[in-house]
């Protein structure tokens, strides 16, 4: 037996909102709470350490400036995609969802491209104090990534079948999945100055 | 106003706001780089490199995740969440040795 899921379009009159989006702000919260956890041990560390390297001594600064680039606009093609939808255009919204998943690669490409050369250079997370909260927090960053791309994916392939039977719900998912990703994006945007910066 | 009752004219408005956004955004990060590599001391570099990463990081937060228009609920949950996270970023300073 198949039982709709209450609110999913029209939004709950509790809350003013589908329940879906307070699903996932909920979720969002939590994650502000995982990666602000690390966050504070950086500063911990930071502040306790006797000395600290400048990240940009250490790490590939032109590298990393070019991923910042590469995540902004997935959160610009992402943001497109459910406007796409809004504007009734699916086709522009596989697109974009496409484009958005590429550069999602393009991304975790250049990261492991810059893993690997740490690596080669017998640079572990056990090598230092910086390196070890520098692969803790870029590592679980780029799972988020990896999420991302997952779920990304599996509304790229799935969504023509949902958008023909309710459009209203692909275009709300489309939504949650773009907060969640410019929330990824949001937290690359203080790693990155952060650990190849200072 | 909220973004969900909004038809394709107004979308289109927004799409040019996104445009927008993301010029700013590619322009501060070539501006928090240029920065960088006038190797200013530690902590102007670390206050500037955050006022410029807060700079962004509202910009997404505001227009990629609509939070500018947003109901009220919504806010009410990101402000618990910043009440915390500020407590969690000031734990080091009250713990650390001065």
């Amino acid at each position: 037996m198949e039982m709709e899921i209450p609110y999913s379009i029209k939004p709950n009159p509790v809350t003013g909102i589908p329940n879906g989006k307070l699903g996932i702000w909920l979720f969002l919260a939590s994650e502000v709470m995982l990666f602000g956890a690390l966050f504070s041990t950086y500063v911990l560390l930071r502040v306790g350490a006797d000395v600290w390297p400048h990240g940009y001594k250490l790490l590939n600064v032109p590298l990393g400036t070019v991923n910042t680039m590469v995540l902004i606009s997935s959160s610009v093609t992402m943001v497109m995609a459910w406007a796409s939808l809004k504007m009734n255009q699916f086709g522009k919204f596989r697109l974009y969802l496409g484009l958005t998943i590429l550069l999602s690669f393009v991304f975790l490409i250049i990261k492991a491209f810059e893993y690997g050369h740490k690596f080669e250079t017998g640079i572990y997370p056990a090598t230092s104090t910086y390196f070890g909260i520098y692969f803790t927090l870029t590592g679980l960053h780029a799972l988020h990534i990896i999420c991302g791309i997952i779920v990304n994916s599996f509304l790229w392939i799935t969504g023509r079948r949902l958008w023909q039977k309710e459009p209203g719900r692909l275009t709300n998912r489309i939504e949650y999945a773009g907060l969640y990703w410019h929330f990824v994006d949001l937290v690359w945007i203080f790693l990155f100055p952060v650990l190849y910066l200072l | 106003m909220s973004w969900e009752h909004e038809g394709a004219e107004d979308i289109k408005k927004h799409v040019r706001v996104y445009i927008t956004v993301f010029a700013a955004l590619a322009t501060l990060t070539i501006v928090t780089v240029g920065i960088s590599y006038l190797h200013l001391p530690t902590h102007l570099a670390i206050i500037l490199a955050l006022i410029v990463a807060t700079v962004k990081g509202s910009l997404v937060a505001c227009y990629f995740m609509h939070l500018i228009s947003e109901k009220t609920v919504i806010y009410w949950i990101l402000l618990a969440c910043f009440v915390f996270f500020v407590v969690l970023m000031l734990l080091p300073t009250f713990t650390s040795p001065m």
